[in-house]
């Protein structure tokens, strides 16, 4: 039966070719809107590291005078603190994070000097995320130790110094520090590049930051601290008295590292909950801090949340795509149910001839759904072209918006699915038709 | 017209006419708030920084191998640099002025901090942006003076990126000037800046510069959009940024001419990223650009919403109409006029539309409730629901206008033939 009804669908398709194309655009419009926007969605609130999420964590203490234990603790720790919980080695593997700006040369290669921002931090960052490595790898732990003057670059940045090729043992110039290569990463982008979330409360939704490229160049936190002192960017600070601007910036009082710690399980979670606390209670006991109660230990995806990531022009536009497509449905029902009554007096003729009123309403859902397929097809099209636009656009994730297989499906699916819904009112509809009525007017 | 068998005919098609109110009324909750978003970023995108925009243009440029500036020697060696760019730049033909600015309204380099009525005090009075430039950046960017005086050369110091910073006088803004001074005696009044414990006088006050910031930070800055401080201060520094007004409608040639001018005074510079000698224009457009997107898009939607609810009515009323063909007949035949047959229709539509806009009006205010919760956004005022209003109306009114001529070209014949 369902080839029997696929080919009178065909023909009644064929008959009114205007109403069809209308339909077909409504459904292709609708899907194409709001699948660019889900799309986009789905590439934002992703999972950054897809199997490693769940054991990465990001601590928190609350080193901000002003505060008060009622108050969410600042985004990122102070020198001490960030020093004092890395060397305490309580996770299975930790890394500092901390951003600075310095002028970057290969002195071997022709291409001039720009200024980078460079990520600070220490040897677990790469195991710890799992980044994989084109030529080299990372840094040791005695690198650390010794503020070994080595870097590790990305992809990026050697196609564009050294033309692609291996430069591991090469020199670059950060500053007036030559450093030595000692890894050049492969693809790795993350979205968002988490551990560059913060202050997600302050941005009203202006959040697409997050989704930047990683930094082209990651050296040991306490190298950069040698060569860079004083130019790392900072969180926030607090006034207390004059700041000496001159002095290290581990001095300062501010808040400006960032600490990532792997727990395996949730023992070990519970455990390192514990120590952060009770490192912040042992603080305010020696009167560094004069609070201790809003320590925090939130997961990967728990910080992403707390920060709000989607940026908030992003989320409207799905939102507004969605009712797009919704107004988009009410179109093809009124145009299906025009389409079908129309047809009463064959409907009439069908049912004459024996149809149960199913018959009918079967007829009447492969019409729609083929409907919703054609539909399907333009919206799949248009999706395409819209997330070409998106790619165009000038924010930091357009070069992430790309249509992978499943929201390739999706698309099919959700426009068969808003199609066969659509046509369920028409259709109760025309098998409702009573076939006396309808002979009489033949 | 009567409205009885208009409503007795609409009884019979009620799931026909609750889709078409439907359409209509979401429709006109999402077209005013769209409408209404367009507008408000618009708004922002269309202020004015107070500044000569038209002239004027930025270069930002980096000294390749320039001193440290880490000792006072090195430090005169830049700022010499510097002064040298200036000077060649202000020969160029056709530029009118030249100017060190840190910063501009809009650009990049934000700088801001909590300015503070009392020594050291604890919670700000005013959250401002800093711009350190010399004594003829009034002239450049093409700010008026409303209260006291300009910088004079003598006034402008110079030191490295890191140097003691409090400048003995500031200028500030209107804006900042009236948040701190509400009497509107500002000059001669003291204020600390990064609420320290260093007073700065206040010599002038300027009309209008809006602090600098890409869209990076738009939301946050909105809030003291139009508080900036000028300080009187070139700092030497291998980065360093100069504003120059050309003269009028002389600007393209103007830009032309900078880097072979600044080349030939020091070649050790890097002055060719596409950002380096930058019009106004462009850092203006760099900074709006995401609201400028936002509008484009929702401005295609309303479009193509609009369409397909056009298209909606046109489809369900040609049903109608080719339904009721009979009816139509057997009306002209007892003596209505093709014009009685448009005006049912027209009338009919009316009536849908006017059920639906009302739907609409709560949906429409409902969302804009909801936007206000949980998305940066304002009330919608009364003018835009109310043109919504009669935007979908007349939208429904030429929709319905094709079927219903349709309609009305039906020959009174029909009715005597046989269904």
């Amino acid at each position: 039966m369902f080839g029997y009804y696929l080919d009178l669908a065909l023909r009644s398709l064929k008959r009114n070719k205007v109403l069809t194309a209308l339909m077909v655009l409504a459904i292709a419009v609708g899907i194409g809107a709001s699948m660019t926007t889900l799309t986009v969605m789905h590439l934002l609130s992703g999972d950054p590291l897809p199997g490693r999420s769940a054991r990465i964590f990001y601590p928190q203490v609350d080193a901000y005078p002003e505060h008060k234990d009622t108050d969410e603790p600042v985004d990122m720790l102070d020198y001490r603190t960030a020093m004092d919980l890395w060397s305490a080695h309580r996770a299975d593997r930790q890394a500092l994070v901390a951003d600075s700006v310095a002028q970057v040369v290969a002195p071997s290669s022709s291409v001039p000097a720009t200024m980078q921002t460079m990520l600070s931090t220490t040897s677990d960052f790469f195991p710890m995320l799992g980044t994989t490595f084109r030529y080299g790898g990372g840094w040791r732990a005695e690198d650390d130790a010794r503020h070994a003057r080595l870097a590790v670059i990305s992809e990026d940045l050697n196609n564009k110094l050294f033309g692609g090729g291996d430069s591991v043992g090469k020199t670059l110039r950060v500053g007036n520090t030559d450093l030595r290569i000692v890894g050049v990463l492969g693809r790795w982008r993350p979205s968002p590049l988490f551990y560059e979330v913060n202050g997600g409360r302050f941005m009203h939704g202006r959040t697409s930051p997050y989704y930047s490229k990683p930094q082209d160049v990651m050296l040991p936190f306490a190298t950069a601290l040698d060569i860079d002192d004083g130019h790392f960017s900072i969180f926030t600070c607090w006034a207390s008295g004059s700041t000496d601007l001159k002095a290290s910036q581990k001095n300062w009082p501010c808040v400006w590292i960032g600490l990532w710690v792997e727990l395996g399980n949730a023992g070990k979670v519970a455990a390192y909950r514990q120590f952060v606390a009770d490192y912040a209670a042992q603080q305010k006991a020696l009167g560094r801090f004069n609070h201790a109660g809003n320590t925090r230990l939130r997961s990967l995806m728990g910080w992403l949340d707390y920060n709000g990531v989607v940026p908030g022009d992003v989320r409207l536009q799905a939102w507004l795509a969605f009712a797009f497509l919704g107004i988009c449905l009410f179109n093809t029902i009124g145009l299906l149910l025009a389409k079908f009554l129309r047809r009463s007096g064959e409907i009439g003729v069908r049912r004459a001839l024996g149809a149960s009123r199913m018959a009918v309403f079967e007829q009447c859902l492969v019409e729609a759904g083929l409907i919703g397929l054609l539909g399907g097809i333009g919206g799949w099209l248009l999706t395409l072209a819209g997330l070409w636009l998106v790619r165009r656009q000038p924010a930091e994730y357009a070069d992430l918006a790309h249509l992978d297989l499943p929201m390739f499906l999706v698309t099919f699916a959700l426009a068969i699915a808003a199609s066969l819904l659509a046509g369920v009112l028409p259709a109760v509809r025309a098998s409702r038709v009573a076939p006396a009525l309808q002979l009489k007017t033949l | 017209m009567r409205m009885h068998p208009i409503l007795a005919a609409l009884r019979r098609h009620k799931s026909g006419v609750a889709l078409i109110a439907l359409q209509i009324a979401l429709t006109l909750a999402i077209v005013c708030n769209a409408v209404f978003i367009i507008g408000q970023r618009i708004e922002r995108l269309n202020r004015p920084t107070g500044v000569d925009e038209d002239n004027l243009f930025v270069i930002t440029q980096r000294y390749v191998g320039a001193p440290s500036g880490d000792d006072a020697a090195s430090l005169e060696k830049l700022d010499a640099m510097e002064r040298t760019d200036l000077d060649a730049l202000r020969r160029l033909p056709d530029v009118a002025s030249v100017a060190y600015a840190s910063a501009l309204p809009l650009s990049d380099g934000m700088w801001t901090g909590g300015i503070g009525l009392k020594p050291a005090q604890q919670d700000e009075s005013a959250h401002a942006a800093y711009f350190a430039v010399d004594e003829r950046a009034l002239d450049t960017l093409g700010l008026r003076l409303v209260a006291g005086r300009a910088f004079t050369a003598a006034d402008i110091e110079h030191h490295g990126m890191r140097g003691e910073r409090k400048p003995a006088i500031v200028i500030v803004t209107k804006a900042l000037a009236d948040k701190l001074f509400p009497q509107g005696d500002a000059v001669g009044k003291t204020v600390y800046l990064d609420d320290d414990s260093t007073p700065s006088t206040i010599v002038g006050v300027v009309e209008r510069l809006q602090i600098s910031g890409g869209h990076n930070h738009a939301a946050w800055a909105d809030t003291f959009a139009w508080n900036s401080v000028l300080e009187p201060l070139r700092i030497d520094f291998a980065y360093a940024r100069y504003a120059v007004r050309a003269k009028p409608g002389r600007l393209a040639e103007a830009m032309r001419a900078v880097a072979p001018a600044l080349y030939a005074v020091n070649p050790m510079r890097v002055l060719d990223d596409e950002a380096s000698v930058q019009s106004f224009a462009d850092i203006r457009a760099d900074a709006y650009q995401a609201d400028r997107g936002m509008a484009i898009l929702m401005g295609i939607v309303c479009l193509i919403l609009l369409a397909v609810t056009a298209a909606g009515i046109v489809g369900l009323t040609s049903f109608w109409v080719g339904q009721r063909h009979r009816q139509i007949g057997v009306r002209r035949a007892l003596g209505a006029r093709r014009g009685d047959i448009l005006r049912y229709f027209q009338a009919e539509n009316l009536m849908i539309a006017v059920f639906g806009s009302f739907a609409g009006v709560l949906l429409a205010l409902g969302l804009n409730l909801w936007l206000m919760r949980h998305y940066e956004m304002a009330r919608l005022p009364v003018a835009y629901v109310l043109s919504g209003l009669l935007l979908v109306l007349l939208l429904g009114q030429c929709a319905v206008l094709g079927p219903a001529r349709r309609a009305a070209r039906i020959p009174p014949i029909v009715a005597t033939r046989a269904a």
